[in-house]
């Protein structure tokens, strides 16, 4: 059994990334948009207990980022599903291709 | 010496009059604005007095010569050391005697105008412009500095524009109103370019300074003036010509003369104040002021303008002779005597004995003042009384205008040169000059006088004896008698102004004007007189024999003169060679190529900007598709994008 190191997390971490931004370009629907804008944010949280865990192990501030961006990321998924209850209220879907009108 | 505060009310109360009556006339004094115009230029009026009768006896002479006084100098605008444009007051002889004519003059056409104007429209507005009118030539008389005498010259300018523009629904006006002050205008730009010059070579504009430097031989501005020439003629020369040209075409003279006929369109107690206190004399009063630079450092300009004035007084004679609308020749008669007085001063020299056509010149604009403004208000009556200008529509108004019949026919004498009305004596003293420094100018003036004499009874008689009393030519009850000679306020300024033209030529103007200050003995020569009366005297009977019953001698004679006449009729086509010279020359060789230009090059420019951005924009507008993925994939390849800079390009 391999001892996992800095660079599998780097790699699972930049796996992720791609799988959040894969699909937040492919879904149209904008809740699964959501969880991949989630995914995204995840990927660097991982990110960041990596550097800490392997550089810094005596330091406590990638951690303390991480929960930061935990606690922003649950308020953000309040402001985002607000907004998607709205666009549905008005547009009777959650379809992102439904909602052009703000164009030139 | 003089008090400043009351001298500088003279012009400041009919401005006064003007922002009160302008801005508030309409609201507030409808009814009351004649009054209030006209008490304010009744104070102007007694200050003007009070200064002139200080001036003249009490502190204006020093060991016998007049002194040039500047009670208030405030420097306004100062470019550097020494060129300054200031707001001043001079007091010397011409200003103080400009004072008393404009600010009396106006006065008697504010009082006039209560009976001829009541009942306009825009009543209060009238006021407010002529005090407007009042304030600007009263402000160009006491300018101590030239480019304080400009500012005012182009608010004359200006409140003339709109005084001839008075009725602007009537086309003809708007277009004798833009005439006016175009023509003007254009001459005003060689007045501007002939102040430039002359400061720039004195290093001043304050006239005080720039006469006394232009005048020494011996200071450095007057030599480098006199060095410089172009095209042969010396830097002073063509500066002082240029500020002629710019007099030339306030006062009408050849060939600028063409807006002042057209300035009829204008109410006539406005064409009174024009032509006799206001801004036609205003050429003659600047050429005057400069008189000095014009008769000590550059005779030949001089020369010009006594040939100008000479030409412009015989032309204007000759085309007075055959015009039918009774203001026109008024108007024409008008440039024949601004004519005489500009050629007196043409043939002046500076100081004493040989400084008799300065005084003269004065003189003649003074009485000149009197008769002229006479003449109009009593045509004013006359037009108000039988509603038209034509000649034609008029004859044998005597029995129902008894009083402005009595008081233009002393206008009429006065303006012919008949003893002793105050015309004689200036035209006498004219006649000398001229005699005595140039015998063309001479003989033209006295064939001129023939004709003024001619023309004004041909007025006269065809306007009150002529026909048999058949005073309403068109419509019915215009002339019947309850309309009457237009009341008091009518007929009081006739009477007084009569009063001027019978007496003025009594004063002793030469004692009080003169070219340097002293005192100028003006000698009566009996036997020099005799000519030119009895040529004014036969150009009487000529007329009184043509047109003092209705006959047909004078189509008869026009028929057998017809060239002479139909080309005085039309006032010698300088009308139409005007309008060749700008519409087919100017228009055709530089309008329309310079409108091509804007058209095509400059609108080109304006509009290839435009459309260039028109079209890029329409290009990238794309971009901006509404799609939130579309620019979450822009917004990642920049960033990719940077990232790259980042890592390869810029480590």
């Amino acid at each position: 059994m391999i001892e996992p190191g800095l660079y599998h997390l780097l790699f699972i971490s930049a796996a992720l990334f791609f799988i959040g931004v894969y699909g937040f370009f492919t879904r149209r629907n904008l809740v699964t948009m959501l969880m991949s804008v989630e995914l995204i944010l995840n990927s660097v949280n991982l990110n960041f207990i990596a550097f800490n865990k392997y550089l810094w192990p005596n330091k406590l501030d990638g951690v303390f980022f991480t929960i930061f961006i935990i606690a922003i990321a649950a308020a953000e998924a309040a402001v985002a599903i607000a907004i998607i209850i709205n666009l549905y209220r008005s547009h009777h879907s959650i379809d992102v291709e439904n909602a052009e009108e703000m164009k030139f | 010496m003089p008090n400043a505060t009351y001298i500088a009310l003279i012009p400041l109360l009919p401005l006064a009059g003007f922002i009160m009556l302008g801005i508030f006339g309409r609201k507030y004094f409808k009814n009351t604005s004649g009054i209030i115009g006209t008490t304010l230029l009744l104070v102007s009026t007694g200050l003007a007095l009070y200064t002139a009768y200080g001036y003249f006896f009490e502190y204006g002479k020093v060991d016998g010569v007049y002194q040039k006084l500047v009670p208030l100098k405030y420097t306004w605008l100062e470019f550097s050391q020494g060129v300054s444009i200031d707001m001043g007051i001079i007091i010397d002889p011409i200003s103080v005697m400009m004072l008393v004519v404009v600010t009396f003059v106006s006065l008697m056409v504010h009082i006039y105008s209560l009976g001829y104007m009541k009942g306009e429209e825009r009543f209060p507005t009238y006021y407010a412009f002529l005090g407007l009118f009042t304030f600007s030539m009263l402000g160009l008389v006491v300018s101590s500095n030239i480019f304080q005498i400009y500012i005012f010259w182009e608010l004359v300018g200006v409140s003339s524009f709109l005084l001839i523009g008075y009725y602007y629904d009537k086309p003809s006006a708007v277009a004798a109103c833009k005439k006016a002050f175009i023509v003007t205008r254009f001459a005003d730009v060689g007045f501007l370019i002939g102040i430039l010059m002359l400061s720039f070579y004195s290093g001043t504009l304050d006239f005080n300074t720039l006469i006394a430097t232009l005048t020494s031989p011996e200071s450095n501005g007057y030599k480098t003036a006199a060095a410089a020439s172009f095209m042969g003629v010396s830097a002073l020369t063509w500066g002082l010509v240029l500020v002629f040209i710019g007099g030339a075409g306030k006062s009408a003279m050849f060939p600028l003369h063409i807006w002042l006929p057209d300035a009829m369109e204008g109410p006539t107690p406005v064409s009174a104040l024009i032509h006799a206190a206001t801004m036609v004399v205003a050429g003659v009063f600047l050429v005057a002021r400069l008189f000095p630079v014009f008769a000590i450092s550059s005779p030949g300009a001089l020369s010009i303008v006594g040939y100008v004035g000479a030409v412009s007084a015989m032309i204007a004679a000759v085309i007075a002779c055959t015009q039918t609308d009774i203001k026109r020749v008024l108007a024409y008669s008008t440039m024949s005597q601004i004519g005489y007085m500009m050629f007196a001063l043409g043939v002046s020299k500076y100081g004493g004995e040989e400084g008799l056509g300065y005084t003269a010149s004065m003189f003649h604009l003074f009485t000149h003042a009197m008769f002229k403004a006479l003449l109009f208000l009593g045509a004013g009556a006359v037009i108000h009384f039988i509603h038209s200008n034509e000649m034609k529509d008029m004859g044998g108004l005597r029995k129902y205008l008894p009083i402005t019949h009595i008081t233009f026919l002393i206008a009429c004498l006065a303006i012919a040169g008949v003893p002793p009305f105050a015309g004689f004596f200036s035209k006498e003293e004219i006649l000398l000059a001229a005699y005595q420094h140039n015998p063309t100018i001479y003989w033209i003036a006295l064939i001129t006088s023939g004709l003024t004499a001619f023309y004004m009874f041909r007025l006269y008689f065809s306007i009150f004896w002529n026909k048999d009393a058949s005073p309403s030519p068109q419509g019915e009850g215009r002339g019947e008698v309850h309309h009457g000679e237009g009341g008091f306020a009518m007929m009081m300024p006739l009477v007084l102004l009569a009063l001027g033209a019978a007496a003025a030529g009594f004063i002793p103007f030469g004692h009080f004007v003169s070219s340097d200050g002293k005192a100028l003995e003006s000698e009566f020569h009996l036997q020099f007189s005799i000519l030119p009366v009895a040529l004014g005297l036969a150009g009487i009977f000529t007329a009184m024999l043509l047109y003092k019953k209705q006959n047909d001698k004078p189509d008869k004679i026009a028929a057998s003169l017809s060239g002479l006449y139909k080309a005085a009729y039309h006032k010698f086509y300088i009308d139409e060679v005007y309008l060749f010279i700008t519409q087919k020359i100017i228009f055709n060789l530089i309008g329309r190529p310079a409108a091509w230009f804007d058209k095509n090059v400059v609108d080109g420019l304006v509009n290839l900007t435009g459309n260039t951005t028109l079209k890029i924009s329409e290009g990238i507008k794309r971009i901006q598709s509404g799609k939130v993925q579309q620019y979450a994939i822009y917004f990642l390849a920049g960033v990719i994008g940077l990232a790259l800079l980042f890592i390869y390009v810029w480590k």
